[in-house]
């Protein structure tokens, strides 16, 4: 039998109930098109967080109050809230610490602002003039906190884009002078950030800066830090920092490192952690979305045996005629891959649709991998043999006498 | 000889007592001969209708066809032999549904690889032997009338060329009429076109349409060349 007459017939017995190949198909689309949206999905949003992490800054090492949860621990003071870095931490990391390039000191707290007319709830950071180099934060308007604003525990503010549009409109100018109110204190505004394009969960651009001198007097009332931003000099030195900081700091605190009251996070570690959660949902997508595959499966051994059954007289026919075991084996298991190959390449333009959709309406950057589309393309293909083989195999055993005999 | 069979015997073991349908069947057929099998339903001539057709094979005995022993074939020889010697014509007519004449008529040849041109030049030669108008060629088999269909069957039947064409019951679903038709068909291919045909029937009516007539009763087989109708009253 030639390969063009097996097509012909495969095409003609697909056509002969166009309804139920429709449907069936349709199963192998739902699930290739999803295995390939939620891998894109899943790839898009590991991408995405990984450069919101980068975009914090370059080679940057977290120092924050409160001890590491460890697996099995008992309860731990709260990361933010505890009292345990003071600015001589801070002042003893920049001059005995190498390879560093710039120290920030952060006293943060969340607190209603207002304006005239308009308040909203936003993050304040009080920082020094060092943080804009380490965060990346580039100034649209007028300068961010200086060293003298420091030293003098100054009233002013730099307002992050979305707090300026909160605070005085949308893309509001001749902002700088304003005054503004945090905790019924008065602020002047000396500066805009300009825009970063926050991401996800966090918007960094909805955000007040303030000297962290002024934010320790007026806010938090004490004389600790929330958190210590520290940039080392290149990528490969971070690692050495973060442990160099971590030693000297337990040598300060008279702690072990079973018993420390801070922690030290390091950008590329964050990096790998986010990226191994986000491949572990992608998996977990993946094999949600492949159930579903194994599903639409079912489907077309369900549809085949089906066709079997009710072609049981033609069969018979086929081989009075002279058709061979093989070639009524072959004929079933091509119908069944032809099915699911077509299902395949329409599941492909579906998930990547979707894929294309989700990026459209910027819920997610979902990036289609032309690895997982060949996996797509591969699978359906096996399907359609796995899930044919045992309706084919019916069929080409059928006894001629008896399938010519069939009602 | 075109045929010759020497006592054959078909036993059916399906779970209890072995059931014997063809206790020893001795006979042949020339090429160029019209012969009848008839018999009441039950009397084993299905049984012999699949031997003879490749479709089955018989517990002893031996059966020679075109000189071909065909006692010891395995499936896919069985096969063979049913795609190159061998053309069906069934009772309930086969036709593949919703399917034209020419694709229904050219379905045999596809399983002999034979090219489409050469195949629709021998489809339409075996539909004018057949005695199928040429308008109907491009209709689809649901279009068709009874006697149609099966001068289609007839056509299907033919298209390989065989040796023998069995017609099992050929006019068992169609009207007096028609099959008075049908039967012609076949004198025709017969006479005009010298082949080889074994037509199966229980209607002594049927049967007479044939040079001769094998009586089967019981698995066993009667001859009865001269005076058929008297035999035939009898019955």
């Amino acid at each position: 039998m030639k390969t063009q007459d097996i097509l012909k017939e495969t095409f003609s017995a697909l056509k002969a109930n166009k309804v139920r190949t429709g449907l069936t198909m349709l199963g192998i689309v739902i699930g290739i098109a999803s295995v390939i949206a939620m891998v894109a999905i899943g790839q898009g949003a590991s991408n995405s967080v990984s450069s919101s992490i980068e975009s914090m800054g370059a080679n940057l090492i977290i120092v924050s109050p409160g001890a590491q949860r460890t697996f099995g621990g008992g309860p731990s003071a709260s990361r933010g809230g505890a009292q345990s870095l003071t600015l001589e931490d801070a002042t003893k990391i920049s001059s005995q610490i190498s390879n560093v390039s710039g120290i920030a000191r952060v006293v943060s707290s969340q607190q209603q602002v207002v304006s005239t007319g308009e308040n909203t709830n936003t993050s304040i950071t009080g920082t020094e003039s060092s943080y804009s180099t380490i965060r990346n934060i580039e100034i649209a308007e007028g300068s961010f906190i200086t060293d003298q604003n420091v030293e003098k525990s100054s009233k002013v503010a730099v307002l992050g884009s979305t707090t300026r549009d909160d605070l005085f409109g949308e893309g509001a100018t001749d902002v700088i002078g304003e005054k503004i109110k945090i905790s019924g204190v008065e602020y002047k505004v000396i500066g805009i950030a300009a825009e970063k394009g926050g991401s996800g969960m966090t918007n960094s651009d909805d955000v007040v800066y303030i000297p962290y001198t002024t934010a320790q007097r007026y806010l938090t009332g004490n004389k600790y830090l929330s958190g210590i931003y520290i940039s080392a000099l290149t990528s490969e030195d971070s690692t050495q920092v973060q442990e160099d900081v971590t030693t000297l700091l337990l040598a300060l605190h008279d702690k072990t490192t079973d018993t420390a009251d801070f922690t030290t996070m390091n950008q590329s570690d964050m990096i790998a952690t986010v990226s191994d959660i986000a491949s572990t949902f992608t998996t977990l997508l993946a094999a949600i979305a492949g159930i579903s595959l194994l599903v639409g499966g079912i489907g077309i051994m369900n549809m085949m045996l089906t066709t079997v059954t009710e072609r049981t007289k033609e069969i018979g026919l086929r081989k009075a005629i002279g058709a061979k075991k093989k070639d009524i084996n072959r004929q079933f298991i091509v119908e069944a891959t032809i099915l699911t190959f077509i299902g395949g390449v329409l599941g492909v333009i579906l998930g990547w649709l979707i894929s294309f959709g989700v990026s459209f309406f910027d819920i997610i950057d979902a990036q289609v991998s032309i690895p997982s589309v060949l996996l797509a393309f591969g699978v359906s293909a096996l399907i359609g043999i796995v899930f044919g083989y045992y309706p084919a195999h019916k069929a080409a055993n059928l006894n001629p006498i008896e399938a010519l005999r069939y009602e | 000889m075109m045929i010759e069979i020497k006592d054959i015997t078909k036993t059916y073991d399906s779970g209890g007592e072995p059931f014997q349908a063809l206790k020893g069947i001795t006979f042949s057929v020339k090429k160029g001969e019209f012969v009848a099998i008839m018999g009441p339903s039950g009397s084993g001539k299905s049984t012999l209708m699949h031997i003879l057709g490749a479709l089955d094979t018989p517990t002893s005995g031996t059966y020679f066809l075109d000189g071909k022993d065909m006692s010891t074939l395995s499936d896919d020889e069985l096969a063979d032999i049913r795609k190159n010697n061998i053309g069906f014509v069934f009772q309930s007519f086969n036709l593949l549904p919703r399917t034209t004449v020419m694709r229904n008529v050219t379905l045999p040849l596809i399983y002999d690889g034979v090219p489409e041109g050469e195949r629709e030049k021998r489809a339409r030669e075996v539909l004018k032997e057949a005695g199928l108008d040429e308008t109907h060629f491009g209709h689809l088999s649901n279009q068709l009338s009874g006697g149609q269909i099966q001068r289609v069957a007839i056509a299907r039947a033919l298209v390989n060329n065989p040796s023998i064409i069995l017609a099992d019951e050929p006019t068992g679903n169609l009207d007096t009429k028609t099959g008075d038709i049908v039967l012609a068909t076949f004198q025709r291919l017969n006479k005009e076109y010298g082949r080889t045909i074994i037509l199966i029937t229980h209607e002594p009516d049927v049967a007479e349409h044939a040079d001769r007539i094998l009586f089967i009763r019981d698995g066993l087989l009667s001859e009865n060349p001269l005076g058929h109708k008297k035999r035939i009253a009898q019955a």
